[in-house]
């Protein structure tokens, strides 16, 4: 707890409040810590001199931001039109059953998250599904399988 | 440093590596989930073993998603090769053939760049797909390295700027005006006009936005520009900044696209270096600074006045115009917002002049377009063509027609905002004014083939879907009003439709059209307003007959086992994942259907050649209720 109050301290102080700081920061905490907590949403309140009921009111609006602790990989199912129109939503299904979780959950033994994207622009391959930062084209519900062993 | 001795250096840095063996890899987000960075590997390790002197650069899209990855092979003074479908375990083949031996594989080959050809090969630009495209926003991907500035400068990359400071910034303007150039976001106001409101604005401060928030899910076109060639579009803000009289300007880029925004730093932290940002730019009366923000998720953010909302780090929702964002935008200052193509077509009109540009295009849709070709066309990947051109030969030509040679079912352009075109109306000239008469909007480029496996009402269902879950919530028409549309429409592809839905969804996608505060809204209804208009039969079919004709709906299909076709392999049976598959060896299987989850795994994994699995909708095929012995 201490060790991540330190680093929320550190971020925090690396600004410079002004206009517009906000998002940057929001998102500088969640790409450091891994999540938005309670605690990190009120101090920054304090630093950016608003009501936490703001902050959350802007973290809440965006699909980006999360308020629990995510698993070790973040699986990303892409359901963009292309990735609709060529199976995308038997690849989450696959990740779904593959996993035992449903969208936008964490597994038990927190390895993984499940998340499902509009789009990562690599419709001319899809579908696709990202772990990590690796991205896997031209999926099929048997590629599920072998990949997310990898990740095992 | 002046501008010229800028440019001197990169034209000898580029001739200099024009006189090595170069090796291109196309590496942009597509090429690596294809197994580029692999490749790359590949050629760096097979070049060091053999100790081969050649330079080995990563290079931006060149379109051809459908085969990559692509390489491209350079000897000095002579014509590119190109090499497509490249694996780490072809790498020593053509390593050793073409630059060992000197047999350019014309077997392996698919096309050559340069003035001279090689025997055998085809020029890369007389492909099919290649061959009806004009390249003047994409002029550079594929061949520049996007991190390098001076490849872009080397090409004739700031030469618009340069030009641009030496003119009047109303003469920019008015050059802009006079290229026809319009907005490619999507929705085609004239660019120039759009500068002159904002120049025109008083106050000192003003701001510029390059949308980067590519949204519309199946499109990526902006994702590769950006990757592949930064500073086009970097160039196009500057000159823009300078017209307009703007000293501050974001791009406002999508998080879901890390690479192009590591380019975007890169090439901002090269432009410093060369003082083509920050005060008194290459010596001229115009200072400008540039900044990168980050998207956060959220669909609705590609608005204007929800960006600047985001940008000012609030909740990115829309508010009602006027005033304008010309009057009234960032910190309520006058701010001018185009889309990341637009910038880099600003870029080469001023490089090549308004009339170059001009003569592209029609009369009222100038210049060329950009359009991410994907679904079920055979050649799917990034396509540039002049405006005008027939939907038909981007479909038939361009991509190839349909994969697996299955039946054309609709063209979907412009994405959620966006309508589908059906067969008949391919010979529609792709321009601003045709497509919107259709009922269809050209949008930002995105442009999905569906075939007569898709059915229209679950995708109209999709995009429904996809902006009711972007909706912000602040306008009724748009929140409720795209829920309601959207429950029917789950309700028709449950095969719980009723008579008079269709009439009760045209009525609701009016309300929500007119009555909506934004775009997002006001176009939310164009999937399913054009879905009926052209396809009103499959509606029908879902409603009256309780049928999918495309048997996808899931809760109107079912999945049998054919007793003749089945033999009994057990394949099915094992990776049935509820257990649903009774059978034995050498027993015709048999679906349980009061268990069947209707994943279609049995479907899939049947052996083609007994294909003994059936998906039907609105049938049910006479088969025995328990495993038999087959007889044959």
């Amino acid at each position: 707890m201490s060790l991540m109050s330190d680093k929320l301290t550190e971020i925090l102080s690396s600004y410079k409040w002004e206009k517009g700081t906000l998002i940057p920061v929001l998102q500088k905490v969640q790409r450091e810590l891994g999540y938005l907590s309670e605690e990190a949403i009120s101090e920054i309140a304090k630093r950016a001199r608003i009501s936490k009921n703001e902050v959350f009111g802007v973290a809440s609006f965006y699909a980006q931001f999360y308020f629990t602790p995510r698993g070790k990989h973040t699986v990303k199912v892409c359901l963009g039109t292309s990735c609709h129109v060529r199976g995308g939503p038997r690849i989450l299904e696959a990740v779904e059953r593959g996993l035992g979780i449903e969208t936008g959950e964490t597994t038990e033994d927190c390895k993984f998250s499940l998340e499902r994207v509009a789009c990562f622009g690599c419709c001319a391959l899809s579908p696709v599904m990202v772990v990590g930062g690796t991205v896997y084209s031209r999926m099929t519900p048997k590629k599920v399988k072998e990949i997310l062993r990898l990740y095992q | 440093m002046t501008f010229e001795e800028i440019q001197s250096r990169a034209i000898a840095e580029w001739e200099d590596l024009c006189a090595k063996t170069r090796i291109l890899v196309g590496a942009a987000t597509c090429g690596r989930s294809a197994g580029a960075l692999a490749v790359l590997d590949a050629i760096n390790e097979e070049l060091t073993k053999r100790n081969i002197n050649a330079v080995v650069t990563q290079v931006g899209c060149i379109g051809l998603c459908y085969i990559e990855p692509i390489i491209d092979i350079a000897k000095p003074r002579q014509p590119h090769i190109f090499y497509a479908s490249v694996t780490p375990e072809l790498v020593p083949q053509i390593i050793e053939d073409y630059l060992i031996k000197g047999d350019p594989r014309p077997d392996l080959a698919l096309g050559t760049v340069g003035n001279e050809g090689v025997k055998g090969i085809p020029k890369l630009f007389d492909l099919a797909m290649l061959k009806p495209q004009v390249r003047i926003v994409l002029r550079n991907c594929g061949f520049i390295d996007p991190i390098n500035i001076n490849h872009y400068i080397a090409n004739g990359g700031y030469g618009g700027l340069v030009k641009a400071l030496k003119m009047r910034p109303e003469d920019v303007i008015e050059e802009v005006r006079k290229s026809g150039l319009r907005g490619r976001g999507g929705a085609g106001f004239p660019t120039g006009v759009k500068w002159g409101f904002c120049r025109k604005a008083p106050g000192k401060e003003k701001y510029l936005v390059c949308n980067a928030d590519e949204g519309d899910p199946g499109a990526f076109m902006d994702r590769s520009v950006l990757e592949g060639d930064p500073h086009a579009v970097l160039e196009g803000i500057l000159i823009g900044a300078y017209a307009i009289g703007a000293t501050k300007g974001y791009i406002y880029c999508r998080a879901e696209y890390p690479l192009a925004l590591e380019r975007l730093y890169t090439a901002l932290g090269q432009m410093r270096e060369y003082e083509l940002l920050g005060d008194n730019i290459l010596g001229a009366d115009f200072s400008f600074e540039m900044e990168i923000k980050e998207g956060a998720g959220a669909f609705v953010c590609g608005e204007e006045t929800a960006l600047m909302a985001s940008i000012e780090g609030r909740r990115g929702m829309p508010r009602s115009r006027p005033p304008f964002p010309a009057q009234s935008g960032i910190w309520a200052k006058p701010t001018n917002i185009n889309n990341v193509e637009t910038w880099a077509d600003v870029s080469v009109i001023l490089q090549r002049g308004a009339e170059w540009f001009a003569s592209y295009g029609t009369e009222k849709s100038k210049g060329t377009k950009t359009f991410s070709l994907a679904g079920k066309v055979k050649h799917t990947g990034l396509i540039e063509v002049s405006l005008g051109i027939p939907l038909h030969q981007v479909i038939y030509d361009i991509g190839g027609g349909i994969a697996g040679d299955k039946c054309l079912k609709a063209v979907q352009t412009g994405g959620p905002s966006g309508g589908f075109i059906p067969p008949e109306l391919l010979q529609t000239p792709v321009d601003y004014e045709s497509l919107t008469q259709l009922g269809s909007i050209m949008g930002s480029g995105g442009m999905v083939v569906a075939d007569e496996d898709n059915c229209i009402v679950d995708m109209a269902r999709f995009f429904l879907t996809f902006t009711q879950e972007e909706s912000c919530g602040k306008c009724a028409p748009c929140r409720v009003g795209t829920r309601q549309m959207l429950d029917i429409l789950e309700r028709i592809s449950r095969g719980e439709g009723e008579e008079g839905d269709i009439d009760k969804l045209q009525r609701l996608a009016e309300t929500v059209r007119d009555g909506s505060l934004c775009a997002l809204g006001g176009t939310a209804p164009n999937p399913v307003l054009t879905s009926i208009r052209y396809f009103r039969n499959e509606y029908e079919a879902h409603i009256k007959e309780k049928r999918c004709p495309a048997v996808v709906c899931t809760e109107l299909i079912s999945y049998y086992i054919q007793p003749d076709k089945c033999e009994g392999c057990l394949i099915c049976l094992r990776n049935c994942p509820v257990e649903a598959i009774k059978g034995g060896k050498r027993m015709v299987h048999v679906i349980d259907q009061e268990k069947c989850i209707k994943c279609g795994t049995c479907f899939d994994l049947c052996p083609p050649r007994f294909s003994a699995v059936a998906k039907v909708s609105g049938e049910h095929p006479a088969v025995p209720e328990e495993p038999t012995p087959i007889e044959k």
